[in-house]
């Protein structure tokens, strides 16, 4: 199925390091923009952007806009990470 | 010949779909024809309901299969572009299409728990699961607690959770299709919910997986046309521009000056008021731990995780969660649209109106069998709106705010209608609200026969099964699976919608610990991973049926411990709400819960073999053998792989 080289287990422990500091970047983002900018909704609501009072915005499009580019951010990272190592499954 | 077809279909899917598209939207254009000519609206309902049921059996007919990797995982053969709008068809049920937007018209800020929970989910999936999922490369998600946390116990507890969730969220599918069904074709809804039991079944019955995916393909892009087109029209009519995710923020300033004006208290866009518009905590804290199990719900429900085991590669399984969150944020980021631009015309054009210039479609919506609007100005007004009933109106000829009645289906129903569009679009929302409905169930309901069948009867009952004896079993415990769902929906009705909250929060705490836990940290033992499930889900389900039906008693057992329990009149219970949250979030004690009684269980137990643990190890990295420690694990469909 696959003719690549098994990664040595120094390789294999380089290799889930850079993709768990990967997962806890982009969990960062994820708790940050899922959870705490909102605590400050009511005063982001003091900013009006096209209408739109800023912390109804957030909860409304922004943090969505942030978790659709983490999810593709993660695809293209992990992917350069595995090219990197030699363990692209395709 | 089959093979040769199927090969065909898979390299040309542009072109098919995009065929299917122009075809969908020429018979719209075809429908409106009619409408021209004056073929009864009646008529019209007929057409779209049963050409697009009529659509989706054919393609279950299609793509009948009589190979096991194809009726569980569509042969690992679906792109990740095509998978991700598989799921979002998957995921947007008829809450999503329908429920959502009237959340947001009468939540205001508050409604926007679900828009965030139900999209944010898919970042844990994306990260923490789908790729080393799809390396595990089985056929279910009770396969990995089999696999990893030492055998079938470990399964049979991720069965019971399966089962529980999938089974609340099913029955909320089909009180979905029935109330469409109902209220566009005029059964009754017992019948209503049988004919659309009907519709779930041709489409996933003969084919599995591999059919469910390819119909829910199509579901897709009928829900997001259905949604997309009458809020665009809205936005083009209310603000001249046809962008209504963008135009919307100038309707929620009219609302904020219409609102200091008609002297509403609860101001749509504030965050974490309360009824009478001051900041309260408690309001705020309910959001977070709604969010949060919702959130984490989505990245526990087996019908979506099982959706990565069906790509070609690990890298398309990443790839498609990208593409199944693009595709969800579409119909999620133009929701609140809807919520505003009904506001705004409710606000400016029904509030404060003489009874006598009320806009049509105030009357059309109200008529008793649809009574979704009430104007309840004269005395009398529940005869023509039964709406009203309980409301007594001062009988000045003039609508007050106090006096109006809307139900949350109208939001999304009645949009059309109040843009000033043909009935036709209204019969293409009812089209795009029942594909959202089917697909979830179709989805929920495999998701569901697929644990009975495989996990149980194959892997626990008779592992010698044959194929043909495997997917007779199949799709007899599917149709069994169907009709009871079906006739619980008939007999309990609408009442169980509150459940689908539930399902999440039941999802959560008991399956989401163990799967990061158990590909995250290596250390975590069997005995560890199958307590993490019992006290997750004991404590979510405990918290839930305590407190919604013994209220009470939950008050006094907890003041016990110091802990206080409000009391809440809801649903026509006292129901308790533990420090003040409600029950939906249930998950906000059972998640940490899991956690805690995974690692502490994991410290205290035997650690995992060598043999485990290079089994957590090879399903890390996309590339090399999946080194399971049981051959019973191995569903053996390397043949179909690649």
């Amino acid at each position: 199925m696959d003719n690549k080289q098994p990664l040595s287990p120094e390789q294999a422990k380089a290799y889930w390091a850079k993709t768990s500091s990967l997962m806890w970047t982009l969990m960062a983002l994820w708790v940050f923009f899922g959870f705490i900018i909102h605590f400050w909704a009511p005063e982001l609501n003091g900013i009006k952007i096209l209408g739109f009072p800023l912390g109804f915005y957030m909860a409304a499009q922004g943090s969505l806009i942030v978790f659709v580019v983490i999810c593709f951010w993660n695809a293209i990272a992990q992917d350069k990470i595995d090219d990197e190592f030699g363990v692209s499954d395709e | 010949m089959v093979m040769k077809m199927e090969g065909g279909f898979l390299k040309n899917l542009g072109k098919v779909y995009g065929v299917y598209t122009g075809a969908f939207l020429g018979f719209t254009i075809f429908i409106g024809i009619l409408e021209w000519f004056g073929v009864p609206n009646r008529v019209l309902g007929y057409l779209f309901i049963f050409l697009t049921i009529g659509v989706y059996a054919l393609i279950g007919w299609l793509s009948r299969t009589a190979e096991v990797s194809e009726y569980y995982v569509a042969g690992r053969s679906v792109p990740a572009f095509y998978n991700g709008m598989a799921t979002g068809a998957d995921w947007m049920s008829a809450a999503s299409f329908i429920g959502m937007a009237g959340s947001l018209y009468f939540g205001g800020y508050g409604g926007l728990a679900f828009v965030l929970g139900w999209t944010g989910g898919y970042c844990l999936v994306a990260v923490l699961q789908a790729p080393y999922l799809r390396k595990f490369g089985q056929y279910t998600v009770p396969d990995f607690f089999s696999a990893r946390f030492g055998g079938n116990v470990a399964r049979f507890a991720a069965v019971i959770v399966l089962i529980t969730a999938s089974f609340t969220y099913v029955v909320a599918q089909i009180v979905g299709v029935g109330v469409i069904t109902s209220r566009f074709l005029g059964l009754s809804f017992q019948v209503a919910c049988f004919v659309g039991l009907i519709g779930i079944l041709v489409c996933s019955m003969l084919g599995g997986m591999k059919a469910v995916t390819w119909t829910q393909v199509a579901q897709y892009i009928i829900l997001i046309i259905a949604y997309l087109i009458p809020v665009i029209i809205m936005s083009a009519k209310v603000t001249g521009v046809p962008i209504p995710q963008l135009m919307y923020g100038q309707a929620l300033e009219k609302i904020a000056a219409l609102e200091k004006t008609l002297g509403v208290t609860q101001p749509h866009a504030s965050a974490f008021v309360n009824a009478r518009g001051v900041y309260t905590p408690l309001v705020m804290w309910n959001f977070m731990a709604l969010t949060l199990c919702l959130m984490v719900g989505t990245a526990a429900l087996p019908h979506i995780l099982m959706r990565y085991f069906t790509t070609p590669s690990v890298r398309q399984a990443r790839m498609s969660v990208g593409w199944s969150l693009f595709f969800i944020f579409l119909l999620y980021f133009t929701a609140p649209s809807y919520a505003a631009f009904a506001k705004l015309e409710v606000y400016q054009n029904v509030i404060g109106q003489q009874i006598a210039n009320l806009p049509a479609w105030v009357a059309a919506w109200g008529a008793p069998g649809l009574a979704l609007v009430g104007a309840c100005d004269a005395p009398n007004a529940a005869t023509i709106y039964p709406l009203c009933r309980g409301v007594t109106g001062n009988g000045d000829g003039i609508l007050q705010l106090s006096e109006f009645r809307i139900h949350t289906d109208a939001i999304v129903l009645a949009t059309p209608e109040i843009a000033g569009l043909p009935y036709v679009i209204a019969g293409l929302v009812a089209a795009g609200g029942l594909a959202a409905a089917l697909s979830t169930a179709d989805g929920l309901l495999l998701a569901i026969a697929n644990a009975l069948s495989h996990d149980i009867y194959y892997k626990m009952i008779d592992p010698q099964a044959d194929t043909k004896r495997r997917l007779v079993i199949s799709r007899v415990l599917l149709a069994i699976v169907a009709v009871i769902a079906a006739y619980v929906a008939g007999t309990l009705g609408a009442d169980i919608l509150f459940l689908v909250s539930w399902a999440f929060s039941i999802a959560a705490a008991g399956l989401f610990a163990g799967l990061v836990m158990g590909i995250w940290w290596k250390g975590t033992t069997n005995a560890g991973g199958l307590w993490g499930v019992i006290v997750g889900y004991g404590i979510c389900m405990f918290v839930l049926v305590s407190t919604e039906f013994y209220g009470p008693w939950v008050k006094e057992f907890m003041a016990g411990f110091g802990v206080n329990v409000d009391i809440v009149k809801i649903r026509g219970r006292d129901v308790g709400y533990i420090l003040g949250i409600n029950n939906i979030s249930c998950g906000i004690f059972g998640i940490p819960a899991a956690f805690i009684a995974t690692y502490v269980v994991s410290l205290f137990t035997e650690k995992p073999t060598p043999e485990m643990q290079a089994f957590v190890e090879s399903i890390r990295v996309p590339t090399g053998a999946v080194k399971l420690v049981s051959a019973a694990d191995d569903v053996h469909d390397d043949a179909v792989a690649h």
